[in-house]
């Protein structure tokens, strides 16, 4: 008779419910107890058996696509996807048996007949979970030999290639794209046609796809990647007649390192800058210098909203891929969406206006480049309405991966270079700008400038407990002088949709003041679970608790500065003092706010 | 991938009230999908981007969603239908005794492919899984009428009676 393991429950059971119910059953001979509710899969995991998965991701709900977690259960007559299969009292599974083992690799011989095996010519050798998949089961590429797609690569968005060649119909991305209520991505056709794609073979820029570039962080091989910018910024770099500056956003510094070899919570700032300068950039500029400018804008214009009574409430801007969703599905809201530009755009601005003029350099000689967490940074950057006299604010956007390709590619060693700091005079931030790559965050150093700026008085504690998490939606109400003010922070364009349906039925209990009848004043909506930590751009991660990480680097670097809110920040005092005017002001509008466009949902 | 007709449906077509009102019947339910596709399919004798994309705001769904299923079921079609819709059977028992060598005929005899209209909007020629009636094999039907033990020779015939 086995002694029962109760196995150490983890996160499992966190997430199931705190006190959990327990089933017992046998997995590979070894009796275990695990919390009910869970699938085979999870319980295999608890019990220290990977089962390899392929179509599976823990930020997705499963579909059970590919076959790759086939287990035997006794009793079954056919092998069941452990995936989507419940535990359940006496159940007896064997995950590791020579038939699970041939069936594994079959179904892995059988994907890869379709698939190219040019892996070395791929952007995701090395972090393709197919290569990775096929090595781990032994599996032969040449097994089997299938009529490879002939469906063409679609290079129509600026932030994203499909190509269908690669895919391998795991409906990650249809169900990632699906999650943000966007819908872009679906299967099509049956049997050997099928397709992943948008309807009627449209391509991505022809859809209201938002570039929030999801899609891309969830594919296991290379069907959908950001587009590669690294060639035109290594061009740049080489060109002596090119003034190349480069900007980096906040959530960049907290993830670069785990694609270049670092564990997850890494802070990278300093060697960051090193980097960036070994690569050759002239300047490298802080865009938590202008998170910092956003907030400054951005609370004025709540202020001025919030006194003149509308139109609230007042929806974050900085998330381009929100932007661009607004603008496809709720585009009556789109008065209500902040003019400010984004942090990169607003840097973008600067550089090639202020800093052109202050360091005497001819513009049209300057390459901006950025390094964003995310894809919809790439669509933002090639909007038509960002620039001016034929300039582009931004001329190029890297995402975290690209620049950790960079940073390969010449050979530098991140982990031992140097600490450097950002370039005088748009690198100097404070700690409300770090947290902006958080969910909450943009709120929280809004909240602290606006509540200063009304009360006259410092905030008691800068953190805003209710609004740091990761639930979909958060709220609070702060008092300004007596006025109520409610305000919600969203993150995840499912929850948006969900939230903004809401509010178009109308919410219940409407604030009081001169907000009546609107439930909330101000509200942050970013595009990605998580924030930008959760960037579409970011490094690949499986593993949910990554996101938790780089977030703590943000907030750990927001409560280690002495300056903290942005307001303060003496370098934006000095530009709006002597070259900006006043805040919202006639030229700050020229450079800073932009418009937007409504659009047709696709 | 077969390339789809880009045919221009007019706003004012009076087919578009008509599949409103379909859509309004089911309440707008989403999982009455594929009633309404039927009902949409009837109307315009095929599923133009235009009527799909319709009915994919009226339901609130992705038109991607709406366009997996037109093209996961092969009773859809996604380009306009002949008036005559020819089946030719490629079961295993039609196939043995000759079903392959009908499609093959019909096809150049119409000057079409598989799933293809001739030119004239007469006929559509369609390969079908098995039609059921394995002891009339090989089988052909066009718009519903059976004939058993099809041979080529008696193709032009059949044809005749169809305009």
């Amino acid at each position: 008779m086995a002694v029962t393991e109760r196995l150490p429950l983890g996160r499992v059971a966190e997430e199931v419910r705190p006190e959990v119910e327990l089933v017992t059953l046998t997995i590979d001979g070894r009796v275990v107890q695990v919390p009910a509710g869970i699938t085979l899969l999870e319980a295999a995991r608890l019990a220290g058996m990977r089962i390899p998965t392929l179509c599976h991701h823990p930020a997705l709900p499963p579909e059970g696509a590919c076959r790759v977690c086939l287990v035997e259960v006794e009793g079954r007559s056919n092998l069941v996807p452990s995936c989507q299969f419940p535990v359940a009292d006496g159940l007896r599974v064997r995950t590791n048996s020579p038939v699970v083992r041939e069936a594994r690799r079959t179904v892995v011989e059988l994907l890869l007949a379709r698939h190219p095996h040019d892996c070395l010519g791929c952007v995701r050798n090395g972090s393709c979970e197919l290569q990775e998949l096929a090595r781990q089961v032994g599996a032969d590429p040449d097994r089997f030999q299938g009529q490879p797609s002939s469906v063409p690569v679609d290079d129509s968005s600026p932030a994203l290639v499909r190509d269908p060649a690669r895919c391998i119909l795991c409906g990650r991305c249809v169900r990632a794209c699906s999650l943000q209520a966007v819908g872009a991505l679906g299967y099509a056709y049956r049997g050997l046609a099928t397709t992943v794609g948008p309807a009627f073979s449209h391509r991505l820029a022809e859809v209201s796809c938002v570039a929030c570039g999801q899609c891309a962080s969830v594919c296991p091989v290379g069907a959908i990647v950001e587009r590669d910018d690294t060639a035109r910024v290594w061009e740049a770099l080489a060109d002596p007649a090119r003034y190349v500056v480069v900007q980096v956003a906040p959530a960049v510094r907290a993830s670069l390192g785990e694609a270049l070899g670092l564990p997850p919570g890494t802070p990278v700032t300093g060697k960051l800058v090193t980097a960036l300068r070994r690569l050759g950039f002239r300047q490298v500029f802080d865009t938590e210098f202008t998170a910092d400018l956003t907030i400054v804008e951005e609370a004025n214009e709540f202020l001025h909203r919030l006194a003149e009574g509308g139109p609230l409430p007042m929806f974050t801007s900085c998330s381009a891929g929100w932007v661009k969703f607004c603008e496809h599905f709720f585009p009556s809201r789109l008065p209500q969406v902040s003019t400010c530009k984004s942090p990169q755009q607003m840097m973008g601005a600067l550089v090639k206006t202020y800093f052109a003029e202050v360091q005497q350099v001819d513009p049209d000689s300057i390459f901006s480049v950025s390094v964003m967490p995310c894809t919809a940074k790439k669509l933002e950057a090639a909007r038509p309405e960002m620039g001016g006299g034929g300039r582009r604010d931004v001329d190029a956007v890297l995402t975290t991966r690209e620049l950790a390709r960079m940073i390969r590619e010449a050979g530098l060693d991140l982990a031992a270079l140097p600490e450097d700091r950002f370039d005088p005079p748009l690198g100097a931030a404070t700690g409300a700008a770090s947290v902006f790559g958080v969910t909450g965050g943009v709120m929280e150093a809004a909240l602290r400038t606006v509540y200063e700026w009304v009360t006259g008085s410092e905030l008691g504690t800068l953190e805003f407990a209710a609004l740091r998490g990761w639930e979909g939606v958060r709220e609070a109400t702060i008092h300004l002088d007596g006025q109520r003010v409610r305000v919600a922070v969203v993150h995840g364009l499912g929850n948006a949709a969900r939230f903004l349906r809401a509010l178009e039925e109308g919410a219940p209990s409407p604030a009081e003041g001169p907000g009546q009848g609107r439930p909330y004043h101000f509200v942050e909506i970013m595009a990605c679970p998580g924030g930008c930590v959760g960037g579409g751009g970011q490094p690949y991660a499986l593993d949910p608790e990554v996101k938790r990480a780089r977030a703590a680097v943000l907030y750990r670097e927001d409560s280690s500065r002495r300056l903290r809110l942005s307001h303060r920040n003496p370098t934006v005092q000095w530009l709006y003092r002597h070259w900006l005017g006043e805040v919202g002001g006639e030229k700050a509008h020229r450079l800073l706010h932009t418009t937007y466009q409504p659009r047709e949902p696709y | 991938m077969p390339v789809l007709p880009a045919e221009c449906l007019e706003e004012s077509d009076p087919r578009f009230a008509r599949l409103d009102e379909v859509i309004e019947r089911y309440g707008r339910n989403p999982s009455a999908l594929i009633q309404v596709l039927h009902e949409a399919q009837k109307l315009f004798g095929y599923l133009p981007e235009q009527v799909q994309m319709r009915v994919a705001r009226r339901l609130g769904l992705p038109v991607s969603h709406v366009f997996g299923v037109s093209t996961f079921y092969a009773l859809f079609s996604l380009r306009p239908v002949g008036r005559h819709r020819i089946q030719v059977c490629m079961g295993t028992a039609c196939y043995v005794k000759g079903g392959e060598q009908l499609l093959a005929d019909l096809q150049e005899r119409l000057g079409v492919g598989i799933g293809e209209t001739t030119a004239d909007g007469r006929f559509e020629l369609q390969a079908a899984r098995c039609l059921g009636c394995c002891g009339l094999s090989p089988v052909i039907t066009v718009d519903g009428d059976v004939y058993a033990e099809c041979k080529p020779r008696l193709l032009p015939a059949i044809l005749k009676k169809y305009d």
